[in-house]
């Protein structure tokens, strides 16, 4: 299992060996200091924490300056936390320091980001309702969600709504978690990895890259 | 940081070097075809009326008139799939997109010749 804090770029297209053109997106992947070594005798898990870009320390407090400072490091914008397996021990120590190289070997991953917010949306956007027709005789109603439970349907619930109903309501900005992308390229100097498809969050959105349980 | 990140990567789709041509020339444009397991080149010819795009994403649109029927193509200038484009004739032309070509029939479709020194060497 490799993971590594990044930052969205931006999406373009590449072509591949075959000279067929495929939509990649570019993530500036680490390189993430181990912030803090989890163990199962001290925190009863393992676990990596990692950091990711430099924040100026007038922004954090000072606990996580100091926490920083133990790593021998500067304080960071992005930290996460890495599960590793509990049986084994950790491999890394306090202050090293993960590259986009650690995903060398590895075909697919998964990408973790925040999804763009779309405010208060409808069912048809939110849920992928089907809506209304445009005409025959349809007044008002072109987008509406349609009955939301009759006394019959929902028996039992005492004519109340079911729990989790798909209604209308605020849509995005959450964790997403799309999986095996492909690893086009890795490039250690620019510490940047090269992925197939799109990923959750803006250009410039923090995400979080790991190797894919595909692979 | 951004653009030069998504440049770089660009970059290893980009050819080195593309031939000269202009809207207007009439270009053979060798292109690979894949039939099977057999991979054979194909020349597609015809007049170039639109260069749209930027960067790896720039295309250009070859059109010829086969047996009455107009037949355009489009090929992405820095696919690995195109292999040439050759410019065998200038046109005369005054804007950069030629799709008034698509209107016309006949001997009309002719643009006057222009000498070019990128096509007179060929």
């Amino acid at each position: 299992m490799a993971m590594l804090l990044g930052k969205k770029i931006g999406m373009t297209q590449v072509y591949d060996s075959e000279g067929r053109m495929l939509p990649v997106t570019v993530i500036h992947a680490g390189p993430c200091p181990v912030m803090q070594v989890k163990t199962t005798e001290t925190d009863g898990y393992n676990a990596l924490q990692l950091g990711y870009e430099d924040v100026k320390e007038s922004r954090k407090k000072k606990p996580q300056i100091a926490h920083a400072a133990k790593a021998k490091t500067t304080p960071k914008r992005f930290v996460k936390e890495m599960r590793l397996c509990d049986k084994a021990e950790p491999e890394h120590n306090v202050g090293d320091s993960l590259t986009v190289s650690v995903f060398e070997e590895v075909k697919y991953v998964d990408v973790i980001g925040i999804s763009k917010g779309k405010g208060f949306a409808g069912v048809m956007k939110r849920h992928g309702f089907g809506g209304f027709p445009a005409s025959h005789g349809c007044e008002r109603k072109h987008r509406a969600p349609g009955s939301i439970s009759s006394f019959a349907s929902d028996a039992g619930h005492g004519g109340n709504l079911k729990k989790g109903k798909k209604m209308a309501g605020h849509m995005g900005h959450c964790r997403i978690t799309t999986k095996s992308h492909d690893v086009i390229s890795i490039d250690t100097e620019r510490n940047v990895l090269v992925v197939k498809g799109s990923v959750p969050g803006p250009s410039g959105g923090y995400v979080i890259v790991r190797s894919s349980h595909k692979s | 940081m951004k653009t030069e990140l998504l440049d770089a990567v660009e970059s290893g789709s980009l050819k080195s070097k593309v031939p000269h041509f202009e809207i207007g020339d009439t270009v053979d444009v060798s292109c690979r075809i894949k039939e099977g397991a057999k991979i054979r080149t194909q020349i597609f010819s015809g007049t170039v009326i639109a260069r749209k795009g930027r960067g790896v994403n720039e295309t250009f649109t070859v059109r010829r008139v086969i047996g009455n029927e107009g037949v355009e193509r489009v090929f992405p200038l820095h696919s690995p799939n195109v292999l040439d484009i050759k410019a065998i004739r200038s046109g005369k032309t005054r804007r950069a997109k030629l799709y008034f070509l698509r209107q016309r029939t006949g001997k009309s479709v002719r643009l006057g010749q222009r000498h070019s020194a990128h096509t007179v060497s060929k």
